[in-house]
């Protein structure tokens, strides 16, 4: 039935009982009764016929309808009649739901997600694994030999990629600059197993992926606009990378990411490696992706790659760097598995949030309650059923959730499009989006905020206690103390919820400040860092490389302002990235299957001065000898320590890698190739060898750094106009860069722990206050009776203490709990850190009695005859 | 104040099942309005029920709503003015015969209990 049948039904019931009720009239006089009083005997017979169409029209069903209405109205007023109440509410609603949908969505696009190929359950990223060297690891990059031994004779896979991201040097064409990108090589079939097809043109052939045929590239849909305008003639059309010619094949899908976010292209993997990378068992740095054959698991598929690992492994006894089994991982977890963790835990924090936030409204809400229980006493009195006060605080409650909910999903949004703005670095970032998944989960958590706040509210207005209302109400010495204890539980909670998340908070500062402070074994200050690669292409010998590099670094030395200038390969803090092999020639040759290695740089004599890593013994690089006369190796103190313990390094050979023995002519200090990580034993190679041709140029100065990149580009680009310079980056933003991730989720965790810190106070003051007015009467009379103030005031203080210090002793008692969820995400720091504990229980404690010392104090000021008269 | 919510629920409750059937019953002779149903059964009974209009009404329109009557506009032959009528329908007819004989058996247990003698005689 619709709205105007139900206004015509009810016209229709008006009139019949109109219309009887006038017969009864009619009726009355006709049995002799006067005119005036036949009107009353009738009604009297008849009833009251207002409350008879009202009972009659509760038939037609629209009743609820309309007594939800009603409510809603009901709720709308009250709400509108204590405005400061009301902002205060939404705003804390919005700030939890808010926080809530935010991260939930992140976590759905991240985390939940399939990946947008083709029956993604069967993918799987696979590793070598097993004893290496003197290392064993479970989950290592790929040798090129091992992959095609695992694609020939496996039978568990339907196809096996291999990928491997690198960066390329885009030449400058038609007024464009030259630049560096993010690249990846693909085995051919890449695309095929992943499912996947280009948008535009075609996916590579066999015969593109094979040594010696023309060079062929797959572009990113965003370099192709960006770049190329979205022109689709660029098909066919050559581009130079590095220096050679490559013919424009086809442009990938906008969502296409693979490897990761921020690879804008894709070349051919055996067409561009020489063929000794890609048949070495022993060196090690691709990923191979695999799909499962149906009705084959995941272990029976490493099983098999196992045995023909074992085969190969023994083999080649005489080689101690092949693996010797295979692991696999879900491809999803693979991308996703750095940023699970934290994700969840930013998501129970934000879960903590929600409740704190919920609390809080649930807590005001009481506070209500309680000013308006002679209201509600007297319509309960009247006969307001019970059922209709409690659906009038959850109208209540679901108005503020609502509004809540709908300011917090505009908040959502702001955060949402913030973060992929940010953090165009995370993995998937572009599978966040809002949904209607999402949006029935805003959904779900305003109506559970509702019930969950509601509720508490409305318990507070227990039935029984109505008539006591009304006799307490007159005169209260006490009254309202049981509404003040549910208040005060309430806030024990909150304040428990809030210690956990200031720990938790607190843990991940201290961790934080421990990875900024971390000895990098380097100058961090006053270094600006640029990155670097000459194409083999153009510099094809050694001595064309090292000549650029030894004019570059004569003419950026030349610079104005510039204290120190050199060149490596690696710096500190750019990550692992390369380890050699190596023997010591003066040891006696290591047993069948062992065999060392160790991170492996090529660096400038001049580096050690430039970056400030300090020559410990020995001296550097002599500058005179280039190319292959440059037959020196510089040690790390912690290389010096491993291999050559009571012994004397200097004058020492190393042997690495198959090159001509190196004499190790000086020990300079250790360097963290990561910021959070030990450090790892070193070894320098001169950097005039000319073998090398990528690498960072650091400049040191003590005037401003940025200054330095404009001229270097220039110098750069006098010299090759087709180089591109790139991460442009002061040795504090490579840094800050690197541990972008742990910044950013302390960032989260504080935020969010200060918020609740902030409404747990406001929760304290509210309920301070509260009871400071219940008992103004009683206190004007002891201060009449000859109390101290200051002795009101500290009775006032400990009243308001007592919940919080309770919640602080659950809360701290929760945090040894949950901060084990933390344990992976701390650096140097353990879980328990009694500091951070004794800081947050301080700094809550201080909040605490700061929020409740205002109503203790105007308590104590009361004037006894205003108090007394107050009622 | 719940419990007594829940009394005055019970006495309705006993109310509506035979107040229906009496609505039934009174409109076996013809259609009638409210007023005259009302009014028939408070005579017939020689005043023993007092015809309760709130609970009249409500009846008459959930029998409607349920199908076992039928209501219209019609002048009444005495009066020169439009009455409510309502008339019985087959529906309401069957329905009527399962209350009575329902009624029926009702009243039979509630005798057997009441006046164990009786049914022994």
């Amino acid at each position: 039935m619709n709205w105007w049948q139900f206004k015509k039904r009810d016209a229709d019931l008006e009139r019949e009982l109109r219309s009887d009720l006038e017969l009864e009239e009619e009726e009355q006089r006709e049995s002799g009764i006067s005119e005036g009083e036949a009107r009353y005997a009738a009604l009297r017979a008849f009833g009251n016929p207002t409350v008879i169409r009202e009972q009659t029209r509760a038939i037609w069903s629209w009743n609820w309808l309309e007594s939800l209405s009603r409510d809603l109205r009901f709720s709308l007023r009250t709400l509108r009649r204590t405005p400061g109440f009301t902002v205060i509410a939404i705003l804390v609603m919005a700030l939890g739901i808010g926080a809530n949908v935010s991260l939930f969505t992140v976590v759905r696009g991240v985390l939940l997600t399939p990946l947008p190929f083709h029956d993604p359950d069967r993918l799987v990223m696979l590793y070598e694994a097993g004893l290496l060297g003197d290392d064993s690891t479970g989950s290592n990059v790929v040798s090129g030999g091992m992959y095609a031994e695992w694609k020939n004779q496996n039978r568990s896979y339907s196809s096996l990629a291999l990928a491997k991201g690198i960066r390329v040097g885009l030449s400058g064409s038609g007024g464009q600059l030259p630049e560096k990108l993010n690249s990846a090589l693909f085995s051919w079939d890449m695309l095929r197993t992943l499912g996947v097809q280009p948008a535009l043109g075609r996916d590579f052939t066999l015969a593109d992926d094979s040594p010696g045929a023309n060079g062929t590239v797959l572009l990113s849909w965003g370099l192709w606009k960006r770049r190329f305008g979205a022109n689709p003639g660029i098909l066919n059309q050559t581009i130079f990378l590095d220096a050679q010619p490559y013919t424009v094949i086809g442009v990938m899908p906008k969502w296409f990411d693979f490897p990761d976010s921020s690879t804008q292209l894709w070349t051919p993997v055996y067409q561009e490696n020489p063929e000794d990378v890609m048949t070495s068992f022993s060196n090690h740095q691709f990923r191979v992706v695999g799909r499962l054959k149906p009705g084959i698991s995941a272990s029976q598929g490493v099983a098999d790659l196992s045995l023909i690992s074992e085969r190969v492994h023994n083999e080649h006894l005489n080689d101690p760097f092949v693996f010797r089994s295979a692991s696999s991982r879900p491809l999803l977890e693979h991308l996703v598995g750095e940023i699970k963790k934290p994700l969840y835990l930013l998501l129970e924090a934000t879960f903590c949030l929600l409740l704190i936030a919920c609390l809080n409204v649930a807590n005001l809400q009481v506070a209500r309650a309680a000013a308006r229980r002679k209201e509600l006493a007297i319509r309960t009195a009247l006969g307001g059923s019970w059922l209709r006060l409690i659906g009038e605080r959850l109208m209540e409650c679901l108005l503020l959730s609502a509004s809540g909910g709908a300011l917090g999903l505009l908040l959502a949004f702001a955060a949402l499009h913030w973060l992929t703005q940010t953090r165009s670095d995370m993995s998937r970032v572009e599978s966040i989006h809002i949904d209607g998944v999402v949006a029935a989960f805003t959904v779900g958590v305003i109506a559970l905020c509702a019930l969950f706040s509601g509720l508490i509210a409305a318990f507070s207005i227990s039935d029984k206690r109505i008539l006591s209302a009304l006799h307490d109400g007159s005169r209260s010495g006490s009254g309202g103390s049981a509404r003040a204890s549910l208040r005060k539980v309430l806030l024990a909670l909150e304040v428990g919820l809030t210690v956990i998340l200031l720990i938790g908070a607190g843990l991940l500062l201290k961790s934080y400040e421990r990875l900024r402070s971390a000895d990098m074994g380097c100058i961090t200050q006053d270094v600006i860092t640029m990155h670097l690669g000459i194409p083999d292409a153009r510099y094809a010998t050694p001595a064309q490389r090292a000549n650029f590099y030894d004019t570059l670094l004569d003419r950026v030395r030349a610079l104005p302002g510039v204290d120190a200038a050199g060149f490596a390969t690696v710096v500190p803090g750019q990550g692992y990235q390369m380890d050699w092999t190596f023997s010591i020639v003066e040891h006696p040759p290591l047993p069948q299957g062992s065999g060392q290695f160790a991170l492996s740089r090529w660096a400038d004599p001049k580096y050690f001065h430039a970056m400030g890593i300090p020559i410990l013994r020995g001296r550097t690089f002599d500058a005179g000898k280039r190319l292959d006369a440059a037959n020196e190796v510089i040690i790390s103190q912690s290389f010096a320590n491993q291999y050559f313990p009571g012994e004397e390094p200097l004058g020492r050979h190393l042997r690495g890698n198959g090159r001509n023995a190196a004499v190790i002519v000086g020990i300079v200090g250790d360097t963290r190739y990561e910021i959070g990580e030990a450090p790892r034993p070193v070894q320098y190679y001169p950097l005039d060898a000319g073998v090398e041709n990528v690498g960072t140029l650091v400049i040191r100065s003590s005037h401003d750094l940025e200054q330095f990149a404009l001229p270097v580009q220039r110098i750069v680009s006098e010299m090759d106009r087709d180089l591109p310079v790139s991460d442009v980056l002061t040795m504090n933003q490579l840094l800050g860069k690197s541990i972008l991730d742990q910044s950013f989720n302390t960032a989260l965790l504080v935020a969010f722990a200060t918020v609740s810190l902030v409404l747990a106070a406001v929760g304290l003051f509210g309920v301070m206050s509260y009871i400071a007015t219940q008992r103004t009467t009683e206190i004007g009379i002891r201060v009449a009776l000859g109390a101290k103030r200051d002795q009101v005031m500290r009775n006032m203080l400990l009243d308001g203490m007592r919940p919080a210090v309770f919640g602080l002793v659950v809360g701290l008692a929760a945090s040894l709990e949950a901060g084990q969820l933390l344990r992976d995400l701390l650096y140097e720091i353990k879980p328990l850190d009694p500091a951070v504990y004794a800081a947050v229980a301080a700094t809550l404690l201080a909040v605490a009695a700061f929020a409740c010392i205002v109503p203790a104090w105007r308590a104590s000021r009361l004037d006894p005859m205003q108090a007394l008269r107050a009622e | 104040m719940s419990s007594m919510a829940k009394q005055a629920q019970q006495r309705v409750g006993l109310l509506q099942g035979t107040l229906d059937m009496l609505i039934l019953r009174t409109l076996l002779y013809g259609p009638a309005h409210g007023h005259q149903i009302g009014k028939h059964i408070q005579r017939t009974t020689n005043e023993f029920l007092q015809m309760q209009h709130g609970s009249l009404y409500p009846a008459l329109h959930r029998l409607e709503r349920r199908g076992w009557v039928v209501s219209r506009w019609e002048t009444a032959p005495d009066r020169n003015r439009e009455f409510k009528y309502y008339r019985l329908t087959n529906k309401g007819r069957k329905q009527l015969v399962a209350e009575e004989s329902q009624w029926k058996h009702m009243a039979e247990a509630v005798a057997r209990v009441m006046w164990p003698a009786a049914e022994e005689n």
